[in-house]
């Protein structure tokens, strides 16, 4: 018996109404023509490359496509990438310094064990990243710490050494 | 979990959007896309025309005057909760604001957004229920003022009609000497209210309780002020048994059924159990604002 061969039938190109989006990656000016319907997760992993960038639930509920979108922590998912039009994306790429030296955040995460398989890191350093850079008195008693965190899923090492990265975090940044 | 098709305008005047609006039955406003978009990626929701609302001028911002504040169309939640002046002006405003779901969503979200998404268990909506906000909606046929108590209809449905926009919308500040309170019980921190409770207190020289505000989310398909509560605190000097009469006047108001969360019976306890702890926290405030 003669089995019909395996063919992907993936369409070479979409027939969705394409869009210019222009903006600004990780200091980067952007510009892309892509599908009216793509969310900016998919425009930073797929047309930039930009991985780090996780996507977990697409509903917004696991924080791990958070991204700084105008210097505001905000969920790339429940973002279409042209409502990013003309913004400032920042992504965990370029949170290290350019020889590699690791934040203070991510060193904090490293010191404290704050991560087993990586896949909510991201999300994580970008949602604490932001709310460091804001202006507003931030609460790091264990219960604020825990409500920095509550928009984050980690589905591996619970919350205690997350928690205690972001204590070390405010250490090395000077925010006791 | 990407979503449907749709065309996409990002007008820059409310006339033009209007005009996109109106050209379709399933155009759509999309502000902060903070309940829109996961819809859409979820296909609960299926617009034929998104009208990106982010570039329209005139927006933008929050203004307090005249006892009133007025927010913007496109002021994010964050905004609202962060704004000093807000906070003076009406303080029950950022205690609520803790509770709408996480900070980066609060970054995003709109109130307005999160107004005419109509979620009964939401906070914004109870909000403006419990304090007689007022909606100005925008249409083809020019503008109309249309109170809380008669924008929330149902389930997610608005009196807002299809082509209308909410540009603006206004609470009033908070009565001098008034005490205040918000809490809400969810299965996680950021969850939608199984039930959320917003009460306001004035008290008198004596003690005694008026002008007492109560209203609650998540207890039936629109947020609800509890009138029945309201009249059985009147004139009371708010003593546990005057809380413990007003929680039994407002078991009637929850008809949210049993779902997946929990029963229309743990509603009712959780719902008499916040009217008696807020009204007390805001009695509390009302006396100490009167000490200053």
């Amino acid at each position: 018996m003669r089995r019909a061969p395996i063919k992907p039938s993936i369409p070479e190109h979409s027939n969705d109404p394409p869009v210019e989006v222009a903006l600004t990656v990780n200091g980067q000016d952007v510009r892309r023509t892509v599908s009216v319907r793509m969310l900016l997760s998919d425009f930073l992993r797929h047309e930039l490359g930009l991985t780090g960038t996780h996507v977990g639930c697409e509903h917004g509920v696991c924080g791990c496509c958070t991204v700084h979108i105008d210097g505001k922590a905000g969920r790339s998912c429940l973002t279409l990438a042209v409502q990013a039009n003309g913004c400032h994306i920042r992504t965990i790429e370029d949170v290290a310094a350019e020889d590699g030296a690791l934040h203070p955040i991510q060193r904090a995460f490293k010191e404290c064990h704050a991560l087993q398989c990586g896949f909510c890191t991201p999300g994580m350093v970008m949602n604490i990243l932001s709310r460091f850079e804001e202006r507003e008195p931030l609460d790091l008693s264990e219960n604020g710490i825990r409500d920095i965190l509550s928009g984050n899923l980690c589905r591996c090492t619970g919350y205690i050494n997350i928690i205690a990265a972001v204590r070390r975090a405010a250490e090395l940044l000077g925010r006791d | 979990m990407k979503p449907p098709l749709f065309a996409y305008h990002a007008p820059k005047t409310v006339d033009e959007a209007i005009r996109f609006l109106a050209s379709d039955a399933d155009a759509m406003v999309l502000a902060g896309g903070q309940s829109l978009v996961p819809a859409m990626n979820f296909r609960v929701a299926n617009p034929s025309i998104l009208v990106d609302i982010q570039h329209v001028e005139g927006l933008k911002g929050i203004v307090v005057e005249n006892g009133t504040i007025v927010i913007k169309a496109m002021t994010r939640h964050r905004e609202l909760e962060l704004d000093s002046e807000v906070r003076s002006a009406n303080p029950l405003i950022a205690e609520i604001m803790q509770h709408v779901a996480h900070v980066p969503i609060r970054n995003r979200g709109t109130v307005v957004g999160s107004l005419c998404h109509a979620d009964p268990s939401a906070e914004m909506p109870l909000l403006f229920v419990l304090l007689d906000g007022t909606l100005v909606a925008q249409g083809p046929n020019g503008t109309r003022h249309i109170q809380a108590a008669k924008f929330f209809e149902s389930f997610l449905t608005t009196t807002r009609k299809q082509d209308e926009i909410v540009v603006e919308v206004r609470l009033p500040v908070l009565p001098t000497g008034a005490g205040w309170a918000f809490d809400e019980v969810t299965r996680r921190h950021g969850d939608y209210a199984l039930v959320g409770v917003g009460c306001v207190v004035q008290l008198d020289g004596s003690g005694s309780a008026h002008g007492v505000r109560l209203a609650a989310c998540g207890i039936s398909d629109r947020p609800v002020r509890l009138n029945a509560a309201e009249a059985a605190l009147n004139g009371t000097s708010l003593a546990a048994d005057d809380l413990d009469v007003a929680a039994r006047a407002s078991l009637d108001a929850v008809t949210q059924s049993d779902d997946m969360n929990t029963s229309i019976s743990y509603r009712r306890r959780l719902l008499g159990t916040l009217i008696r702890r807020l009204v007390q926290t805001a009695s509390l405030r009302a006396k100490a604002r009167s000490r200053q």
